[in-house]
């Protein structure tokens, strides 16, 4: 396993107590330049986890907070004019960039903004440029959004439809921390101030070349039969209101492979499509009749439990 | 109140409510009201429990209800057997068998009863529109089949299966249709009022083939081997008809006479007849027939007549010659028959006649004249003629002057036999619609036709058609274009635009198609088509082997293919030993779930037995390694089917 990146999970797991596998979901997410969706309360660490992501691997950072009238100039810039005398540059329009140019965003309370300035963000999400009074400009890389929701049942929220849900490559949610962890938490330092010391173990080229080499890990023609069931599953089976899709396909495929590459390996097995799935599949499916009182997280469990490994 | 069983869910339910009834709704042509009415009832009512989720009804009423419609059937047709009541009985039975559906095997009854009763509208059509109609039905039922059967299965998958499991069963359905060896005969040995009769009557009263001629029913097709013969020679000979009593023409009495003498034969014509049911004796050839492939007699006025009606398709081939002279000898008793005239009636005709007697000599000079009469003295051809009087033919020929070709064929034997001429009246078939897609000719009720006979000394019998002499493009091009335009005449015999024709014509050659070597696809055509692929001394046994062999042959292929898919996912030693060691723990009592992987399996095993922990642990990385890695190398295989060997539990 590659030293650094080991080196920043355990940093995060310093800071971040009794949460590992979100950690290293968040981490593979990033690693196979997916986006991520992490839905929970307020209050559960969404934030620190990611600033620790952030400055362990020596990431530009900006946070978005999302409220009901943030516009998309915001988010993604606004030209200025330039009064005549005040410089060198008179009397012209300079674009000042918005938050949106860094290399990880933190899009705080997603669903608490209006749909237009959502749209704005998950647009230069899909596309990695965003064009501004008819100039396309590309945003830095590698460039990743964390995305956090409210669960949609409280008030003033516009919840993201499924089509938008679909541009993270994950959803997951940070649940309470145990008993353990959170004494931990009361007892010891505020945990800024730990984040604030914290180095970056990797430059950003390095963490580039680790996307690159998730992509060369080896996917056997057996693991693929294996993904192609679960796909087909989906499909055919009643209780779905639709199966999934080839992007979501492709999305289970690159988790699977950053996460063998996390777990130090350079083949995917299917222990790491089962591990990813609840992840990849739990905002992309949706259960019908009887099954639609599961929480996601269930039928993500049926499913795995449904489709034998050939 | 017994709730109605949960494990029939309401798609499912839905599924069988639109197999039976589709599969039942076109018996509603033929079945009493009352039947159609109560099927649906019982359907609508077990379609509202469906959707309420109430009790089914009582067993004590579907009893009585049972019995009721018995009774009824049994009152209403007057028996339990046969054709209609089996029919009803069946749906009737069927209906309320949902009535209490209960459990899946009731519904896997359910969609038997369905199959069954598919074959029971073939009773009724044999047509493609039919055949098609229960082709989508049958994928329906497949479909609910599915349904019952894989209740997970989602609605397109399903439909997708359906359609897989229909084509797999063309092969098989081919196999069967060619070689399955035919019961000479109809196979359900139908009674013989099963089939409605239309077509030509042996009598005729001024308006019955203007009648008919409204019908575009298909009388025969015929297709002629070379060149057809002139649309003026095609005369279908059918009922002849002697007797007169002033209104109406019959057969009268024909003694079982001489055979005709035909000489001074030419133009022979070599042709296949494919004759609708028509449920009467006779077959319909081209004047006149010397020979005809099916057992058939020449009655002495030319007829060509079965023992049995025609109740199913007959296809014959038939020999006729066009120029003849037919019986220049004729018997006595005939030319009596040919001069018979009822006393009294129609005094102005025979005066007429007796006129045009006493001006000519010669016979024919007198036919002549009577043709003459027709063409010069305003007479209309008209398929709406006058009604006429007592004295028809008086009626016909001074006042009415209209007529069709039955008044005409009537009138001019009339006259002749009142000249001394001896004559008689041909009903049959003239001229027909060629098809130029198929290559043969359409002959239609709309063609029938009738005309005279008059036997002259040293001439014979010789055709003559007294419409011809009013209307010649009757005879020479078709119904319509012997009529004004805005006359009444059915669909079919009207000239239509030319994107209609082609599409009939197309549409014809199809069903004609469908009538030879589907539905006439009989004993005999089997063994021909048979003998033409090489197949020498066709009999039963060797078709039955055949079919078994080819059945045989299509199921392996079937199942080889299936297996394929199989052996493709595990073609590797390395996934079999694996199986095996799993089996093995399954033995010792852990097995592995379907969907565990091989590092969660050793994991969880290494909890239970921690004696195998060690083992459990390194064959799971190696046979990761080996199924999942990307180098392969023998030596590592070896060492892991050595340690899977070696592995005890």
């Amino acid at each position: 396993m590659n030293p650094s990146l080991n080196n920043v999970i355990l940093q995060a797991e310093q800071v971040i107590a009794g949460k590992p596998q979100q950690i290293r979901l968040a981490l593979t997410c990033l690693l196979a330049r997916g986006h991520l969706l992490i839905e929970d309360l307020p209050g559960v660490g969404k934030t620190t986890l990611a600033h620790v992501l952030a400055r362990t691997l020596g990431l530009q950072f900006q946070r978005i907070q999302f409220t009901s009238d943030l516009l998309p100039a915001d988010i993604l810039g606004v030209s200025v004019y330039q009064r005549a005398g005040s410089d060198a540059t008179t009397g012209k329009f300079e674009f000042h960039p918005g938050p949106i140019f860094a290399q990880m965003i933190l899009a705080d309370e997603v669903n608490r903004a209006t749909p237009k300035a959502q749209s704005a963000l998950l647009e230069a999400m899909e596309e990695q440029q965003v064009t501004i009074e008819g100039t396309t400009r590309v945003l830095p890389a590698p460039f990743f959004v964390i995305a956090t929701q409210n669960p949609a049942y409280q008030v003033g929220t516009f919840p993201l439809p499924e089509s938008q849900l679909d541009r993270f490559m994950m959803r997951i949610r940070m649940g309470y921390p145990d008993a353990q962890a959170e004494r931990g938490l009361l007892s010891g330092t505020d945990r800024r101030e730990i984040v604030a010391r914290l180095e970056p173990q990797m430059e950003s080229a390095e963490l580039l070349a680790l996307q690159q080499r998730v992509k060369a890990v080896f996917v056997s023609s057996a693991l693929l039969d294996y993904l192609q069931a679960i796909l087909r599953h989906t499909r055919e089976a009643a209780h779905y209101a639709h199966g999934l899709s080839p992007r979501a396909g492709l999305a289970l495929l690159s988790a699977s492979r950053a996460w063998a590459l996390i777990d130090g390996r350079d083949a995917v097995l299917p222990e790491d499509v089962q591990t990813v799935l609840p992840g990849v599949v739990s905002h992309r499916l949706q259960a019908v009749g009887e099954r639609s009182r599961l929480d996601s997280d269930a039928l993500a469990r049926e499913l795995i439990e449904a489709v034998a490994i050939p | 109140m017994r709730k109605s069983n949960e494990a029939m869910s309401k798609p499912l339910l839905y599924g069988l409510l639109l197999s039976i009834l589709m599969v039942i709704a076109p018996h509603a042509d033929h079945l009493p009201p009352w039947v159609s009415t109560l099927c649906a009832a019982l359907l609508l009512w077990r379609a509202y429990l469906a959707r309420t989720g109430n009790a089914l009804p009582r067993r004590w009423l579907l009893i009585l209800l049972t019995v009721a419609s018995a009774g009824s059937i049994a009152i209403s047709f007057r028996s339990l057997f046969g054709r209609d009541a089996g029919v009803a009985l069946l749906i009737l039975l069927t209906t309320l068998k949902f009535m209490e559906l209960r459990s899946p095997r009731d519904a896997a009854v359910l969609l038997y009863l369905a199959c069954f009763i598919i074959i029971t509208n073939f009773f009724y059509s044999q047509s493609i529109p039919t055949a098609l109609y229960m082709l989508a039905t049958l994928f329906v039922i497949i479909a609910t089949w599915i349904h019952l059967h894989a209740q997970t299965v989602a609605f397109r998958p399903r439909l997708r299966i359906a359609a897989i499991l229909l084509l797999q069963a063309v092969p098989l359905t081919l196999v069967l249709f060619v070689l399955f060896p035919r019961v000479p005969g109809p196979l359900w040995g139908l009674p013989q009022d099963a089939f409605a009769s239309s077509g030509l009557n042996d009598k005729m009263s001024p308006g019955d083939l203007s009648r008919l001629s409204l019908s575009d029913a298909v009388a025969f097709r015929v297709s002629y081997n070379g060149k057809p013969p002139l649309r003026e020679q095609m005369y279908w000979r059918g009922p002849v008809l002697w007797d007169f009593d002033g209104r109406t023409w019959t057969p009268g009495i024909t003694l079982p006479g001489a055979a005709p003498q035909f000489t001074g034969l030419e133009q022979p014509v070599d042709y296949t007849v494919t004759l609708e049911p028509h449920n009467k004796t006779w077959l319909f050839a081209l004047d006149v027939p010397d020979n005809i492939s099916v057992p058939a007699g020449l009655t002495p006025d030319f007829q060509i007549v079965q023992k049995e009606p025609v109740n199913a398709r007959l296809r014959y081939q038939a020999h006729s010659h066009l120029i003849y002279r037919a019986n220049l000898q004729e018997t006595r008793w005939q030319i009596q028959r040919a001069l018979q005239l009822p006393l009294h009636f129609n005094p102005r005709a025979r005066q007429l006649a007796k006129e045009w007697r006493a001006n000519n000599i010669n016979d024919i000079d007198v036919a002549r004249a009577a043709l003459a009469y027709f063409n010069q003295k305003g007479f209309l051809y008209t398929l709406e003629p006058p009604l006429l009087g007592a004295n028809t033919v008086d009626d016909f020929l001074f006042n009415s002057k209209r007529g069709f070709c039955e008044h005409y064929a009537s009138a001019f034997v009339f006259l002749m036999r009142a000249a001394h001429i001896p004559a008689r009246v041909v009903t049959g078939y003239q001229g027909g619609e060629y098809n130029d897609v198929g290559n043969y000719y359409i002959v239609r009720q709309s063609d029938a036709h009738a005309w005279a006979e008059v036997w002259f000394a040293g001439q014979g019998w010789v055709r003559i058609d007294p419409t011809a002499a009013v209307a010649p493009s009757r005879v020479k091009n078709n119904l319509s274009a012997a009529l004004p335009d805005n006359a009444a005449l059915p669909f079919m015999a009207r000239n239509p635009p030319q994107w209609a024709l082609n599409l009939r014509l197309n549409w014809d050659t199809l069903a004609n198609r469908w009538n030879q070597w589907v539905l006439g696809y009989d004993t005999e055509r089997q063994f021909a088509f048979l003998t033409r692929l090489g197949i020498e001394s066709v009999t039963w046994q060797k078709m039955v082997i055949g079919m078994t062999i080819g059945l045989g042959l299509l199921v392996g292929l079937f199942a080889l293919l299936m297996l394929r898919h199989l052996f493709a996912r595990q073609p590797d030693k390395v996934q079999a030993a694996w199986l095996r060691l799993c089996r093995k723990l399954a033995r010792a009592g852990s097995p592995r779930a379907a969907h565990e992987g091989a590092q969660d399996y050793a994991t969880r095993i290494a909890a239970t037995r921690p004696d195998l922990a060690e083992a459990m642990r390194d064959i799971a990385g190696r046979y990761s390694m080996l199924r999942y890695g990307k180098a392969q190398s023998e030596p590592a295989r070896r060492e892991f089917l050595k340690r899977i060997t070696n592995f005890k539990t």
